[in-house]
């Protein structure tokens, strides 16, 4: 059973996040979008042995969540970008929350939806965007101690040192993008590779690398897209490359250190392409969400760190049966969609994989629906065998 | 002691010095013993060393040559033979052998030594006179001898002297006598000699040759004929003077089998070697005449023939023969080469064909003839150097023309091409056939394939140019400014255009190319032209890689890299769309059956189906249209996408207007209506539409728009609004934005509006609005239903997709008030 019956938040919803930090349980945080009403964070426990759906709601009284992200170390904080309006103004901002202890670890037989007391997020502290402009996003340093974020505002990027237990955002430097027009970043990723030190942020059809010991530019690949680019993410096992989708309904596959050209193109959607994730382990398969409402899983063999599928550690190849397997898999496997799910009704603006578990994965429609899926079993066998 | 040594020496002739010699003898064989006694037997007894025998030998030979005494004597003196007490001995001194024997000798012993000596002394007294008594009688008889022998000497000595001056005179007059007769008389031997030995053998080979009449002809014949020999070498001489080779080469011819076979003989050995000095003279003659060569090439045929008569070496002489030639046919190339020149002023192609073939392959034709005639006796290694030869030249010649045929590759008139290499190929049929080794007429009929293959080549970059062209002037023709009042040519008329002159330009390079096989045209019935040329030249390469190229030079429009702005004019895309359409529809059976009418396809390869190459065109126009519709539905995107972003909706006026851009969405879309209707047609629309007008749109929104967006804008609860909006969609069909496009004006449109609308969608949903602002977008959204209904093939989708628009921005508005529907008309009504 790959799929899981749709949960409905109830609310528009855009923002989405695996619990970053959390490892055994599978977890997901979804930030609500209504300017009428008080918008939640909701804690998506998904239990995978009884096939139960846990929800823990937050209230995020400050505003609607245009984009979440949970810290890698510390598993009860999260840091959202959202809408202030005041004044017929306006103005989105970031902030870094920490959730009540008792709900970091979700898995509370919550006895119904709606009716819960909801809880309130602890603010630790602002990031002080008041000289910059809009949030677009924040994004925490891979596999770091939760110290250091990087925020994109309008043309800045802006990266924050943590302090005092994360109650205190120090602007430890920044950047900003100058040209022709008003330019504004539309989103933007930590690389895991090179020891934390690169940055990806896209800006209309362009895509740009940063150095953040330096915040100087590393590489830029202009006009990556045909029109604007909605999203990027970094291959995790291979360190040039990145994937990256957009309006024209592509998605493409760059290696940083040849930008002339795509190594791969896609073009499945036939709408916007919001998001694009690799799983965190295998990275041949990459998700992508669509204003078309659709998700689709591709298997990207042919550019991933197992081209030829998954190698027998050579101890392992004891009896014919398998050195024969091995070696029949030593074809390179064609690239292919896996599946393109349709539960969705409503644009998707954002999909991503399970920290704990790397075959299952999350995508969130504007409906506030929210799917969670596995990668098929033949595949995963496959994959793995 | 010894004395029959002395006697023993019997000289016959006395010696220069007898006496002393005898003497010495006398006194050597008193002093030892004879020379010739061997070491064995030493009378000496007690003292027989041999060092002292030599010395005792050396002591008489100094004695015999008189050396001095004193010196031997005065050598220290052992026990040696010098004893002077030794009576034989060469120093004996009496008074010392007296003194010895007195006080040695007894008295009785001395006696008898007395006695003793005394009878010796008596004995070699008397040999002594004997001896000289002998040799003087000896001697006299000598001397007589001697001088009678004298006397007979000098008499013969003055009979010699008269002898030896008789003998002088003698040879004086021989000498004289054989330098008179010397000349005559080596003749007459000669003569005599040769006459002797020839009559009955020249009897044999003469006559015809034949060796078979044993009976001696006739002595008088016989000599006549030695007489021809003998006149050979003046009659020679005097032909060769007078010019008349050919009778020359006969007698040459008739003397030269019998020179040969008795060339042994002297006589006939002069003959001949006269012959020859005159035949090499001869024929050194005629190779000056061969090699002036202005005679024309009969008469150095008649020189070539009289040389191999006279045994000139046929290698050679071919050799020669074809060096002349050669000369005579590059004279005929550099001609050819000059007309080539750098210099453009040259004769047109068939002119120059004309000249190649009347001078260089006439030329050849004559030579090869000539030749072939003259040295068929050389057998296929003649052959084979003709051969040779003629590839040689003839690659020259062929690289000339194929020069030549280069320039004529831009020109466009095939007809003066194509009779230029008819003639080309007709000329060299005949070298062709007789020189079948040298492939003249394969090589050529390959030029000729090269030359179609190239033209083939030429028409169909022709034919690009010439599509390409016509796309250049449709750009031209759609940027071109308008003028007030006047349209341009439409796109039908383009499009038409476009067509009618590709179709124009297939057909010529049709015509042209079907030059090649008319009938008239020596090469057409070769196989290349009958099969080949008609099914994979024509038909694959020209018409088939024509089509192909052009739907590939259409596609490259897609993939332009100017996604976003489309440097390709949108109307041009819509334009080639069409065109591969019709294409698809009648073009390409058309010009496939005109191509296969044309040229009566027979060979075996296979071709490309009309099927296809129509779905290639098919497939060309669905993307191009699919392009349009894309890169349409981006321009209308940007539009809305800009007044949306731009805007600042929360503090937003109540809205007394439909935004200007609506209108320009509006207009921009009638715009595409209108452009698309040029070329398309209309296309199916859903039934329901076919009564609509504006004014039952807007009774029938109105009352849609009463009952479906009241309730949002009364939210009872959180949940209304979406379980509305879900329940809807339930009931409607998924929405594909960028689906595939059919070809029609109304899937066109429906495309174009649906990716607009969407994008609309998205935007509002990233904005916030304020009251005013959710208005605005109301009046919007309704000015766009009234105007864009009618453009879609479903106006269901426009409403859905609108309906979601304004749900979208009255859940982005904090304070959702809406406007009246019938204010909303009656802004949207006054413009």
């Amino acid at each position: 059973c790959p799929s899981r019956p749709p949960k409905v938040l109830g609310l528009q919803a855009r923002a989405l996040t695996p619990q970053t930090a959390e490892t055994d349980a599978i977890r997901f945080l979804v930030g609500t979008q209504s300017l009428k009403y008080d918008n939640q964070i909701h804690i998506i426990d998904f239990d995978d042995e009884n096939n139960i759906i846990n929800k823990n709601v937050l209230l995020h009284q400050a505003g609607e969540i245009w984009h979440i992200s949970a810290s890698p170390a510390d598993r009860g904080v999260l840091a959202t970008c959202y809408n202030r309006t005041s004044d017929s103004k306006v103005l989105t901002c970031a902030a870094v929350w920490r959730m009540p202890k008792e709900l970091e670890s979700g898995s509370h037989e919550s006895p119904d939806d709606s009716s819960s007391t909801a809880q309130t997020l602890e603010l630790l502290c602002h990031l002080d965007n008041t000289a910059h402009g809009n949030m677009a996003c924040v994004v925490w340093e891979p596999m770091g101690d939760g110290k250091k974020i990087i925020s994109l505002a309008d043309n800045h990027i802006l990266l924050w040192d943590l302090q005092e237990s994360s109650s205190q955002a120090v602007l430890a430097s920044s950047a900003s993008l100058e040209g022709k027009g008003q330019l504004k970043f539309t989103s933007g990723r930590w690389s895991p590779h090179h020891n934390c030190t690169q940055v990806a942020t896209a800006n209309d059809t362009t895509l740009r690398g940063w150095d953040t010991r330096s915040m100087s530019q590393i590489y830029c690949i202009e006009n990556a897209h045909g029109q604007l680019v909605r999203d990027l993410d970094f291959n995790p096992n291979k360190q040039y490359y990145l994937a990256s989708c957009g309006d024209d309904c592509k998605v493409k596959f760059w290696d940083t250190r040849n930008v002339t050209e795509p190594v791969k193109t896609l073009e499945e959607h036939s709408h916007w392409v919001w998001n694009v994730r690799y799983n965190h382990s295998h990275d041949q398969l990459v998700l992508t969400g669509s204003s078309d409402s659709r998700v689709i899983l591709s298997n990207m063999v042919s550019i991933s760190s197992e081209p030829f599928g998954h190698l027998v550690d050579d101890d392992d190849i004891s009896d014919q049966e398998d050195h024969r397997s091995e070696e029949k898999s030593k074809e390179p496997l064609q690239d292919n969609v896996i599946a393109t799910y349709e539960e969705h009704e409503d644009s998707v603006y954002a999909v991503d994989w399970s920290s704990a578990d790397p075959w299952l994965f999350a995508s969130l429609s504007y409906d506030g629906r929210l799917v969670i899926n596995r990668v098929p079993r033949a595949l995963k066998y496959h994959i793995l065998l | 002691m010894a004395p029959g040594s002395a006697s023993s020496p019997s000289p016959s002739f006395p010696a220069l010095r007898p006496w002393a010699a005898v003497g010495a003898m006398a006194a050597a064989a008193a002093a030892g013993p004879s020379p010739g006694s061997g070491p064995g037997d030493s009378p000496e007894g007690p003292e027989g060393e041999a060092p002292e025998r030599r010395r005792k030998a050396h002591g008489m030979l100094k004695l015999y040559y008189g050396l001095s005494e004193g010196e031997a004597a005065g050598r220290p003196a052992g026990p040696d033979p010098l004893d002077p007490t030794d009576l034989n001995g060469a120093h004996f001194d009496p008074e010392v052998y007296l003194d010895k024997l007195r006080r040695e000798c007894p008295l009785a012993q001395l006696m008898d030594s007395e006695t003793d000596m005394v009878r010796q002394i008596r004995a070699l007294d008397s040999d002594m006179q004997t001896l000289v008594y002998e040799n003087y009688n000896k001697f006299i008889s000598a001397t007589d001898t001697i001088r009678k022998m004298k006397n007979d000497f000098r008499k013969m000595e003055d009979e010699m002297d008269r002898l030896a001056t008789n003998m002088a005179v003698i040879t004086d007059f021989s000498a004289r006598i054989s330098a008179t007769l010397q000349d005559r008389h080596e003749r007459i031997t000669k003569l005599a000699g040769g006459h002797r030995q020839v009559g009955p053998a020249v009897g044999l080979s003469w006559g015809s040759g034949a060796n078979v009449t044993l009976r001696p002809p006739g002595v008088h014949a016989l000599l006549r004929k030695l007489q021809f020999l003998f006149e050979l070498p003046s009659r020679l001489t005097k032909c060769v003077e007078l010019g008349a080779y050919g009778q020359a080469v006969r007698y040459q011819g008739r003397a030269q089998a019998v020179l040969q076979q008795y060339q042994h003989l002297p006589s006939f050995r002069a003959i001949q070697d006269d012959c020859q000095v005159i035949t090499a003279r001869l024929a050194q003659q005629l190779r000056q005449r061969f090699r002036e060569g202005g005679s024309g090439a009969p008469e150095q045929a008649e020189c070539v023939e009289l040389l191999l008569a006279l045994g000139e070496p046929a290698e050679e002489l071919c050799e020669e023969f074809l060096a002349h030639a050669r000369g005579r046919l590059e004279e005929e190339l550099r001609s050819l080469e000059a007309e080539l020149g750098p210099s453009p002023p040259a004769p047109d192609v068939l002119e120059f064909t004309d000249h190649g073939g009347s001078g260089f392959v006439g030329g050849l034709c004559q030579v090869a003839a000539a030749y072939q005639e003259l040295f068929a006796a050389q057998g296929p290694a003649g052959a084979e150097r003709l051969a040779a030869f003629a590839r040689e030249l003839g690659s020259r010649y062929f690289a000339l023309v194929e020069r030549r045929l280069a320039q004529e590759q831009g020109g466009g008139d095939n007809s003066l091409l194509v009779r230029a290499l008819d003639r080309f190929h007709r000329r060299l049929r005949a070298p062709g056939a007789l020189l079948a080794a040298a492939g003249l007429a394969e090589a050529a009929t390959e030029i000729v394939e090269r030359v179609a293959r190239e033209r083939l080549g030429h028409h169909l970059q022709g034919l690009r140019a010439a599509f390409l062209g016509c796309l250049t002037d449709v750009r031209q023709a759609l940027a071109a400014p308008r003028v007030a009042g006047k349209e341009g040519p439409g796109l039908a008329e383009l499009l038409a255009n476009v067509a009618s002159s590709i179709l124009s330009h297939i057909k010529a390079s049709l015509a042209a190319v079907h030059l090649f096989t008319a009938k008239e045209v020596s090469f057409s019935n070769k196989p290349y032209f009958r099969g080949e040329f008609c099914s994979q030249g024509v038909r694959e390469g020209l018409i088939v890689g024509f089509i192909r190229s052009m739907c590939q030079t259409a596609q490259s429009f897609c993939d332009s890299p100017g996604e976003k702005g489309g440097a390709t004019p949108p109307a041009l895309l819509l334009l080639l769309s069409r065109l591969c359409l019709d294409y698809e529809t009648a073009t390409i059976s058309y010009i496939l059956t005109l191509t296969d009418e044309q040229f009566l396809v027979q060979d075996q390869f296979p071709v490309t189906p009309v099927s296809t190459l129509c779905a290639e065109a098919r497939e060309t126009a669905r993307r191009l249209l699919t392009h349009y519709v894309k890169v349409q539905g981006l321009v209308i995107s940007q539009m809305l996408r800009k007044s949306v972003e731009t805007r600042d909706w929360l503090s937003t006026l109540e809205p007394r207007n439909v935004r200007a851009v609506m209108k320009r969405v509006v207009e921009d879309t009638t715009a595409i209506d209108v452009q698309v209707g040029l070329l398309y047609e209309e296309g199916v629309r859903k039934a329901q539409s076919s009564d609509s007008s504006k004014r039952t749109f807007s009774v029938y929104s109105s009352s849609r728009q009463q009952g479906r967006y009241a309730p949002s804008y009364t939210p009872s609860a959180p949940m209304d609004t979406n379980l509305l909006s879900n329940i809807q969609k339930l009931f409607s069909e998924r929405i594909d934005v960028f689906s595939p496009v059919e070809f029609n004006k109304v899937s066109v449109l429906t495309g174009i509006i649906k990716i607009s609308l969407k994008t609309l969608l998205e935007c509002v949903r990233l904005r916030t609005f304020g009251r005013f602002g959710l208005q605005q977008v109301q009046v919007d959204c309704h000015f766009l239903q009234l105007y864009l209904w009618r453009f879609v093939a479903d106006e269901e989708l426009v409403h859905l997709l609108l309906d979601e628009v304004v749900a979208s921005a009255a859940l982005r508005c904090p304070d959702p008030v809406p406007m009246e529907p019938s204010v909303v008309e009656v802004i949207c009504e006054r413009g």
